[in-house]
């Protein structure tokens, strides 16, 4: 069985492009040259010279000698919070940019829910000096504030999405509409494996370095490219979809996917999309998502900005319904104490989205000899307002 | 019972208005009466937007039109009951606009069946690609005879407006600006270029302009060019902060219009 996408951008039956014509002509254009532009080899070139001296790849790949005891299996960190900007975004968002440019583009807009993609494309814009506007919910603005700031200090317009829930899926609504008015001089960076083909597959292409890099680390470390297990928080799945990326068709490794139950999966304040979701499109692609039966999508909750979200990228759709990987639900609460897990056994803070993926631990029995890798998506600078509320709760 | 849309372009051809509204707004049951209006006062074609949560090619003016239908407890199956409750007293062809996931999750053949009942023209569903639409909904639509609208743009190329009018079976919605709609204000030069290449190309399907449409000037530009033009957010506008009651707003604007 494969779990690639096939020629017309799907994942089994998840994906393709459920677009408006208004976005149509720069839809069709990428899925006609993106493969062709990235795997260029002055692009090539050009990306992997600023992966590595800019953003600091590869990111280490750490064995967590104490949480391993905790455990009692064997457990590595793909360190992706020590990529510059502090998260695993800045992968994408260096590939995309360098592709906004060979397609002539003149403007960036992306969506941000917890803000490190935000970051991460105000980032690249300064680089490359873009002008760009970046969408963010505005309950999001609130609870990501540093993350705000950073955007703004790097010159990127922010501009709060008002509507619905405020947060992941309403920035990404007021992203598409920026783009619908503005489809010639304007590049869409989407900062996750979700929208219309090709996004999924390029967003997952570009984020799959992760897993490429894992392969030499753990050949390095344990003598073996394999690990028995992966793994990463699920909000749209980019992180995840890196890295798992270079294992798909390696059904020895083992997927978790983490997903955030926010309250409690049945509580009605959840982003549970696995468990909850059913068959419908979200932001033109067709996959799983909240929703009524009505078919008017839900507002999600999770204390979390990143995963805050009602759908989930297609791939991981289909990865999930086809068994391939095991979806795990994690509320607030189980990743508040996972974050403050690590940080004092490990001496990390990770990003609250991150610390829902090692909460999983908790709920999942490995073997001693086991080789986990947890993809350690960022760091939690962002969230210290939000810990810092339950330092005495989970910090004594 | 043939289809109405055909009906009307058999014996117009130009100067077409077709009023857009939403679904149970301002009031949950103000549909059938809306219908009603609209054709006293003059409308030869009525567009129902379905109210959804995520409209992504609606401008602020519709999508909050949408959520306040939302709140009033709007839904497909109370749609359906509306329409029906004045097909027996409307003759005007009617299409219901909206996002293929309502009608996924309706289920497409009860979706149809339902059109059809309750004597529903033609769709306007602009997330619908072309492929999936050939491959999947084709057959259903014309066995039920229910026409489909597709949309093109200033951006669409010529070859995929020859597709475009090959699928069309109700008529071709030209988007006139690449704009969200109710965000532009009157016709520019580079508008009516686009419409003249666009007429240019002889197309077998009608012709409607939408977008940046919204009162007696840019109606009547609109339909020099085309069979006629759509009106929506100023629609929507004028019945939300109207002075009068509901059914002089209503006849206020199309007056307005067609005056």
């Amino acid at each position: 069985m494969t779990y690639d996408i096939n020629s017309k951008g799907y994942y089994g039956e998840f994906g393709g492009a459920f677009v408006p014509e208004m976005l149509y002509p720069n839809v069709d254009n990428l899925q006609r040259s993106y493969k062709e532009i990235m795997y260029q080899p002055d692009f090539q070139e050009e990306m992997n010279q600023l992966l590595k001296d800019y953003v600091g790849r590869p990111s280490p790949l750490y064995f967590a000698k104490r949480l391993s005891e905790k455990y009692q299996t064997q457990i590595y960190l793909k360190r992706e919070d020590l990529n510059h900007t502090g998260s695993h975004k800045i992968n994408n968002t260096i590939g995309q940019i360098l592709l906004a440019k060979k397609l002539g583009k003149k403007r960036i807009i992306a969506e941000t829910g917890a803000g490190q993609h935000g970051v991460a494309t105000a980032t690249v814009c300064a680089l490359m000096g873009i002008e760009c506007i970046v969408y963010m919910g505005s309950v999001d603005i609130e609870r990501q504030a540093p993350n705000v700031s950073r955007m703004k200090m790097l010159g990127a317009k922010v501009i709060p999405a008002t509507s619905g829930s405020q947060t992941l899926k309403d920035a990404t609504n007021e992203a598409i509409r920026d783009w619908i008015q503005h489809p010639v001089e304007t590049h869409y960076i989407i900062g996750s494996v979700v929208g219309p083909h090709p996004y999924p597959d390029m967003v997952a292409r570009f984020q799959s370095v992760i897993s490429e890099e894992m392969k030499v680390q753990l050949k390095e470390q344990t003598g073996n490219e394999n690990p028995d297990a992966i793994i990463a928080c699920v909000g749209g799945g980019s992180n995840a979809a890196g890295a798992f990326y270079h294992y798909l068709g390696d059904e020895a490794v083992r997927f978790i996917a983490v997903e955030a139950a926010g309250m409690g999966i049945h509580s009605g304040e959840s982003a549970a999309t696995s468990v909850l979701g059913t068959k419908g499109i979200i932001h033109g692609s067709r996959t799983l998502l909240m929703q009524t039966k009505d078919g008017q999508i839900i507002e999600p909750y999770s204390l979390s900005a990143g995963l805050d979200y009602p759908g989930i990228g297609p791939m991981h759709a289909n990865l999930i319904n086809s068994g391939r990987a095991k979806a795990v639900s994690v509320t607030d609460d189980e990743a508040l104490k996972a974050a403050f897990v690590l940080t004092r056994m490990e001496g990390i803070i990770p990003a609250l989205e991150s610390a829902h993926a090692f909460a999983a631990l908790e709920k999942m029995k490995f073997n001693e000899k086991d080789v986990v890798v947890i993809n350690l998506s960022g760091r939690g600078d962002k969230d210290l307002a939000t810990y810092k509320k339950h330092f005495e709760t989970y910090g004594k | 019972m043939a289809n109405k849309l055909d009906q009307l372009f058999e014996k117009k051809q130009s100067d077409i208005l077709n009023i857009y509204f939403t679904a149970g707004f301002p009031n949950l049951n103000d549909t059938g009466n809306i219908i009603l209006e609209l054709e006293k006062a003059g409308a030869d074609l009525i567009e129902i937007g379905m109210p959804y949560s995520d409209p992504m090619a609606d401008g602020p003016t519709i999508q909050d039109s949408g959520q306040i239908a939302l709140e009033n407890g709007m839904n497909l199956n109370l749609l359906f009951d509306q329409i029906n409750s004045i097909k027996k007293q409307a003759s005007t062809p009617l299409i219901c606009m909206g996002y293929l996931n309502q009608v996924m999750q309706f289920g497409e053949n009860n979706f149809i069946r339902k059109c059809k009942e309750t004597g529903v023209d033609g769709l306007i569903l602009p997330d619908l690609p072309l492929d999936i639409y050939e491959s999947d909904y084709k057959n259903l639509f014309e066995e039920n005879d229910i026409k489909i609208c597709f949309l093109i743009t200033p951006q669409t190329s010529d070859e995929r407006i020859r597709e475009i009018d090959r699928l069309s079976t109700g008529f071709i919605y030209v988007v006139a600006d690449s704009s969200i709609t109710g965000n532009s204000k009157g016709i520019s030069p580079k508008q009516i270029e686009y419409f003249e290449r666009i007429n240019s190309m002889n197309l077998q399907s009608k012709k409607l302009i939408g977008f940046g449409i919204s009162d007696a000037q840019s109606f009547k530009t609109a339909s020099q060019y085309s069979n006629g033009a759509i009106i929506g957010s100023a629609f929507i506008r004028a019945i939300k902060n109207g002075q009068q009651d509901l059914n002089t707003n209503i006849s206020n604007f199309i007056s307005s219009i067609l005056n």
